[in-house]
Order: structure tokens, then sequence, then C-alpha cells
């Protein structure tokens, strides 16, 4: 065939046809992108230590790991309180002249999904210890550690972070104090909040399963009308990378919730109030400060009521189970 | 509780189509490699009996012992056929492919020990805390050294062979060749120090060389390609034949993916997503791949000794492979916030790659059609044939992680990672390294050992099921352990023992990395007139 024998034509043709679709399933469409996406109205750009930080991110490459989007599928609803759309990423620019756009959005979910871990893990103790060896917080943990992003030192000066480790995650002698690019990449990790709609509404319902198993169906048929929650797994979300799976909290850090007086006094509308609004009455003792985990994680009374039994009947607690309507009094106050 | 449901989900495992296309597809690539082992160890048959007894190593060189008589003799560890004696390559073309075929062999060496680290960090991962060997820096080191570094080189070493004989024609500049290996070099060296030093593009897969560095590298393959085109031009042949088509496609094709992706101006917000899909998949299909194919279509038929099966299917396949691959890179964001439609072409060209991959693969195995006797006296025929088995088996697992149902449970697990090895291991670094073993000893008449050659294959061949298999089991469970609203923590539990599995298959690929160097060095670098290149000499 002549066409064929025309090394002009035959490469020609297969260029064409390339840059033609090339042109129709990336250019066009990523030019309309950012054409028509804009930043939502509630979201703030960084401020320069949390830019700082995630140019930390990327140049550690976190996003091997990592992934920030919420996909819209019920088995991503418990990394966000909806599913990620495009103008999250309208504030993602070019990094500069000589490095990419970084939307980090990640194709691997070794670790956890970040785009809402501002608000599921807002302590920046947790954090700077989790930086310095993430086993000392999750034993079970994979995560490298990046000490380097730390210093050792016998007289940490006004202002310094000393993060108490554990000693036996410890390196070097003295006190372990942050360097201000842990405080960075803490403080970028912070800033990853989903914003909410402009409707004012921050969830939005997650698309269907594609493919609903009999094992899920099964499972709805079970539940009654009010949801049940399991207060082993909800400490387990909530509570249980600063306090422990033992509840004995660590050292220095997180304190014990075993045989806690707080935990076990008969009106648990202090501990209510702690998991709600955070406290801070225990940091004279070198425990860190609490965030009012259960006001940003939007708790529901009947998840705390399941919290609160589950420490207070744990690991050698025996306080008497606290009613809905407890939780509920203490909720008004 | 949870843990009743994560069994229940476990028994519906059989209701995901994913899943038992998946097990079909393995136990295809399972099944063929039991083949190749019955096919290597059957007794031989007689022709090649005398042939190997006809080896002047067993010629009577004086001496009692010396006067014993072989031929006729049984030999229970028969010698494989060497190449068909052929003139050798002319040296100016010789030292160009050698000197691409051991620097890609070193860099192979450098990749995948970084791989083989990384693989062990799952394991221990306080190995080291040192910031320039911190998982997320070394990751992209070593993906992106065997790709542009190992495999492309290899791929341009053996392309500047085929096309220039396949044209029948000189290779048009030698100096633009030496130009592109520097090039390439360079830019895998200074890529690889700069991401342990912290200095990255911002995070897409195989996009993560800073645009200077990358431009290094694609000044390189501008100069290939026009050193191709400028050699196919002046061919003496009126046809063009099929190989050129592939590699000239894949040149032109890589050109374009590097602008598109790094253009240092636009890509703002969601634009750098959808150019990320475009970009690190049409890498994968369109360079490797594609140039594969074009090495595949002259190394396959030579070494088999026949024609190509069918010169029209392999047309067909060249301009399917374009029309649907190129939609397909969309589909590693299913799911996400980039337009739905775009992700339903995906899924679409996804499934249109049926086609061009039956094509291919029925073309190669119509080709072996009436030759599967030679597989057990050759070294280089079973190489093709893993590469072809995984070129079927691991683009139709591809096709299958594409769908939404399935792409749910196995995106964001470590299937992908078993599902990137099966194809640019099983079937990228498996063909590369039939071409090496074709076109090495043709170099300077010196064959690699025929024991060391076997050790490679099979401690490679048997290390990648060890890697991708535990990877594949453990990815769907984790999948499904997600989908059940276990706690994330236990999931990463689970993949223990398969991350072991993973670090052992891992590490015989590894060392056989280093039986293939020490091949490579047989061929290439040994002493010029050794024993074995002296019996080859004499074969002639």
């Amino acid at each position: 065939m002549k066409y064929y024998e025309d090394h002009r034509k035959l490469f020609g043709t297969a260029i064409a046809l390339f840059l033609g679709l090339t042109y129709f399933v990336a250019i066009a469409p990523a030019l309309r992108n950012e054409a028509i996406n804009e930043p939502l109205p509630g979201s703030e750009p960084l401020s320069s230590d949390e830019q700082a930080g995630k140019e930390l991110y990327i140049a550690n490459g976190c996003v091997a790991c990592h992934t920030q989007q919420v996909r819209d599928i019920p088995m991503d609803a418990s990394w966000g309180s909806r599913p990620s759309i495009a103008a999250d990423y309208a504030r993602s620019q070019r990094t500069d002249l000589w490095r990419n756009t970084a939307t980090l959005m990640g194709t691997e979910r070794t670790g956890p999904d970040l785009t809402d871990v501002g608000t599921r893990q807002p302590s920046v103790d947790w954090h700077l210890l989790h930086l310095y060896n993430p086993r000392a917080v999750v034993p079970e943990s994979v995560m490298p550690a990046y000490p380097w992003m730390f210093q050792n030192t016998d007289m940490p000066a006004e202002g310094q972070k000393v993060v108490p480790v554990p000693d036996s995650y410890r390196r070097g002698s003295g006190k372990i104090v942050a360097t201000e690019e842990a405080l960075q990449l803490v403080a970028y990790l912070l800033s990853l909040k989903q914003v909410p709609l402009p409707d004012g509404s921050l969830t939005e319902a997650f698309a269907p399963e594609p493919t609903p198993l009999p094992a899920s169906s099964a499972s709805d048929g079970e539940a009654s009308s009010t949801p049940q929650f399991d207060g082993a797994r909800s400490y387990q979300k909530h509570c249980q990378a600063c306090h422990q799976p033992t509840g004995k909290g660590l050292a220095g850090a997180f304190p014990p919730l075993a045989g806690s007086p707080i935990v076990l006094e008969e009106d648990p509308s202090k501990i209510v109030s702690i998991v709600m609004n955070g406290y801070d009455g225990r940091v004279s003792e070198g425990y860190a400060v609490m965030p009012p985990i259960g006001t940003t994680n939007n708790i529901s009374p009947e998840e705390l009521q399941a919290i609160v039994n589950y420490i207070r009947s744990s690991w050698g607690n025996d306080a008497p189970a606290a009613e809905i309507d407890q939780i509920r009094t203490a909720l008004a106050e | 509780m949870h843990f009743n449901l994560l069994i229940s989900v476990l028994a519906s495992l059989w209701t995901e189509p994913g899943i038992w296309i998946t097990v079909a597809l393995l136990s295809l690539a399972i099944l063929a490699a039991v083949a190749i082992a019955y096919s290597q160890a059957r007794p031989r048959n007689r022709t090649e009996f005398e042939r190997s007894s006809d080896s002047p190593r067993s010629a009577p060189t004086g001496g009692l012992i010396g006067n014993v008589d072989q031929s006729g003799k049984i030999h229970y560890l028969p010698s494989k056929k060497v190449g068909l004696p052929r003139p050798k390559i002319e040296p100016q073309l010789g030292r160009l492919v050698a000197w691409h075929i051991i620097a890609a062999t070193a860099w192979l060496l450098f990749g995948t020990t970084v791989g083989e680290y990384l693989g062990v960090k799952f394991v221990a991962p306080d190995i080291d805390q040192v910031s320039w060997l911190s998982f997320g820096r070394l990751r992209p080191v070593h993906t992106n050294a065997v790709f542009w570094g190992w495999s492309s080189l290899a791929m341009l070493g053996l392309g500047y062979y085929v096309t220039s004989v396949v044209s029948n024609a000189k290779l048009h500049s030698f100096r633009f060749a030496w130009i592109t290996f520097a090039l390439v070099n360079l830019a895998v060296a200074i890529g690889s120090i700069a991401l342990m030093a912290g200095i990255n593009n911002g995070g897409g897969e195989y996009r993560e060389y800073t645009w200077p560095v990358m431009a290094l590298f694609a000044a390189g393959i501008v100069l290939a390609l026009i050193n191709f085109i400028a050699t196919i031009a002046k061919r003496s042949t009126a046809d063009i034949y099929i190989s050129n088509w592939y590699m000239v496609a894949a040149l032109m094709f890589l050109v374009t993916i590097v602008l598109v992706a790094y253009l240092p101006f636009w890509q703002q917000g969601l634009g750098e997503t959808i150019v990320q899909g475009y970009y690190m998949h049409q890498g994968v299909g369109m360079w490797f791949m594609m140039f594969l194919l074009g090495l595949t279509y002259y190394f396959l038929p030579q070494q088999l000794n026949t024609p190509i099966f069918s010169y029209s299917l392999g047309i067909l396949a060249f301009w399917t492979q374009i029309i649907f691959y190129t939609l397909i890179g969309t589909h590693h964001f299913v799911f996400s916030s980039i337009p739905w439609w775009l992700q339903t072409v995906a899924i679409f060209g996804s499934v249109g790659m049926i086609i061009p991959v039956a094509a291919g693969s029925a073309n190669f195995l119509l080709t072996f059609r009436g030759s599967f006797h030679k597989v057990g006296g050759s070294y280089t025929l079973p190489f093709f044939l893993v590469g072809i088995v995984f070129y079927f088996t691991g683009s139709f697992q591809g096709t299958a992680e594409a769908f939404r149902t399935t792409n749910e449970i196995w995106h964001f697990t470590d299937f992908t990672v078993a599902h990137s090895h099966l194809t640019m291991y099983g079937i990228i670094a498996f063909f590369l390294w039939a071409g090496i073993y074709s076109i090495g000893p043709r170099i300077h008449g010196q064959e690699p050992p025929q024991a060391t050659v076997g050790a490679h294959f099979w401690m490679a061949l048997i290390g990648l099921f060890f890697y991708a298999v535990p990877l594949m089991i453990g990815g769907t469970e984790r999948g499904l352990a997600w989908k059940s609203d276990s706690a994330f923590i236990e999931s990463v539990t689970l993949m223990a023992p398969y991350w072991l599995w993973r670090a052992i298959g891992g590490t015989l690929m590894w060392l056989s990395h280093f039986v293939f160097a020490y091949n490579v060095y047989r061929m290439l670098i040994a002493n010029k007139t050794s024993p074995a290149s002296r019996d080859l000499q004499l074969n002639k």
C-alpha cells in the first residue's frame, strides 16, 4: 500500500490522531476546569507557615502514602463530611516557576486520607510526637519517623515546643524540641479541613453504593430507627490515637483514662464538657491541651453516650452507665 | 460484629467479577510458567542432542581422557542453542548498543536496590531515620530510575539496532545517539539526587523530576526521534517495517506527553490532576509498551526464525492502541472530583484496550505456532513467552481494575502496586531481557553462561509471583475492610504478612538482577577472546 510506504504520511497520521485525542481528554478539560472553578467562599488561603508546611509535605513525598480526596462513595465517608469537589482544589496554583501545582490528591492510601485531618486530629502535641516517631502513638504504624525536624537540647529556650517522647523512642540526650520545620508541617496538617458548602451545610449525601454487598444489607436490617453506636469503635475513631487502646495514655503527653477520677465521677457532666469543649486543666502536670474533639467532629449525643459509657466501663473502670438524658442535660449546660 | 462483617464480605468475594477475572488471568500466567518449566526440563529431541554434541568443547584434544568420544551419548543437562550464526554487528553500532545495555543494567541495579530497600521499610519502618532515605523521597527515586534509566535506555539501545536493520540502512547519526545517551543518563542521575534532597515537582506519579531535569531527558528523546526518522527516510526497502511504526510513534508520543505535562505555565487546580492522569498512563502505555511492541515485532520472529503471523493484526493493534489508550488516563481518578464524563470516557477506553491487547498477544502467540518445541532449547524464547503472557494477562487486569465496582475496592491499595509490577516488570523487563539476550552475544560473539541465564529467568519470574500475588490478595482484603468500615489501622495490620511476602519476592527479583548483570558482563565486557567466544567462532 502506497500510504504505508510514505513515512511522512504514516507518522503524520499517527501523531495527528494522538494530538487530537490528547486535546480532547487532557488539554481541553484541564483548561476548562482551570477556568470554571473558584475557591469556596468559606475557604482561606494558606498562611505563610502553612504554605511552608505544605512545601515540606511535598519535599518529603508524603503524597506517596496519603491521599487528599474524599471520593463520592460511602467507603470514604470516614475521611470527611462530604465528597471532595473541584472547588476544593481551586486554591492550588503552581508552586513556582520550577515546580508544578500540587493538588496532592494522591493515588495510594497506605496511610489515612488527610483531606480533613485538621478536624479529625487537632492536637499539635499529638502531631509533633507522631512526626518524631509515629510508633510512639500508634504502635502498628509503618510511617517513617521524621527526627530530623527535631532537636535535642538541655535547655529549651523560651517558647520552644518540648515534645514529650516516651523513653523507648527517644534518640539522643536532653529534651527534644520541635524545629520550625516541624511546627510548619503541623500547621499545614491542621489547616487541612473541609470547608462548608456555600448554602451553609457541611454535609452532602454520598452517592449510593454502586454494588451493595449482601453483608451490608444484612446489617441494615438489624439497625433500628435511631442510630446505634458501638462505644469501642467510636473510642477507636476519636480518642484512641492519644489515650491509647489500653486507656493508659502516654506518660507526659496524654493522661490515662483508666482510673481517672474525672472519668469515674458519677455525674458525667464534666467528662461530657471535656470531650465537647476541650480541657487544659492538667497542663501544669505536663499533659497536652485536649482539643474540643466532640465539637469539631460533630459528635451526636448518642455517640457521645456510647463513648462515655465505654470509657467508664473499660480497663477496670466501673462507673455507672450514663443515661441519654444525663448526656443531654450536660450538653445543655 | 465487624469481624463477622469482614468474614461475610470475604465470602462474597467470588461474586465480584473483577476478582474472578483476576484469578483467571493469574492462573494463565502460572500455567504458562509451569509449561515453560516443563519444556525446559523435558529431554530434548534428537536433532538437538546431535547439535550439542557437535560442540567443539567435547571434541578430542589429545590425551587419554580427551580421546573419549562423547558424540552419540545422552547429555542429561543439554546445552541451549546459541544464536544462529549471523554476521557480527558492525563495531560502531555494537559499541552504541553495548553501552546502552550496560548503562541500563547499572540503573536497573540502582533502581531495584532502592525498590528492595523500600519493600524492607514496610516490614521495618525504623531501619533508618535519615531524611535522604525516607520512604516518601526514595519511592520516586525507585520508580523514575527503573522507568527513565533502566527501561528507556535499554529500549533506545535495542531500538537503534532494530531500526537500522529493518530499514536496511545505517543509523543516521551516531553523534546524536551518543548525545541522547549522555542526556538521558544525566537526567536520571540529577533527578535521583534532587528527589533525595527533597526537590520535586509536586507529587504527580512519574512526574516527580522537575522540568529542568526532564528537559534534559526530553531533549535526548527529540534527538533520538530525529535519528530514527532520518534512518527510516533513507531506508532501502519500500515498506516501513511495523517495528518502526511502533518505535517512532512511541518517541513522538513521549515528546508530546512530556511537553503537555511539563510546560510550566498552566495546570492550576484540578487541571493538574486531569493532566496527571493523562501523563502517567500515556507514559507507560505510549512510551514503554508501544516501543516494546515494536522491538518484539522484530526480535520474536527473528528468534523463532519465522515470519510474524499476521502483519495486518499488527496494524490493527497499532491504530486501536492509539485510539483507546489515549483515553484511559483518568481511570486513576475514578470517583474523584474530576468531571464524571471524563471518568466514563476513561473506563470506555480501558474496555476498548481489549482489542489491541488481544490482537497483539494473539499475533505473538500465533507466531510461536509450530515452534513451541523451540522454547525448551532456547534461553531467549522463555523471556518472550513470559512477556507475551503478561502482556495479555496484565493488560486485561488493567481493564478489570478500571470498572467503577472494582476500582472502588482496589484503588488506593497495594493491588495497583502489584499491577504495575506485573506490567512494567512482567511485560517490559522480560521483553527487554529477551531482546538483550538476543542481541548481546552478537556484539562481541560472547554467549552468557547458560546456567546463569536460567538462574536469572527463574529467580525473576518466581520472585514476581511472590511479589504480586500476596499484594493482590492483601490489596483486595484491604479494600473490602475499608468497605466494611473497619478501623483504618486494622487495614494496616492485616497487610503485614503480605508486605513480608512482597519483600521476600522482591528480594528474589532483586538478586536476579545481579545474575543478569553478570551475564551482561560476560556478553559485553569480559575478555573478548574467552573460550566461549572461541567456541562461537568455531561454530561458524
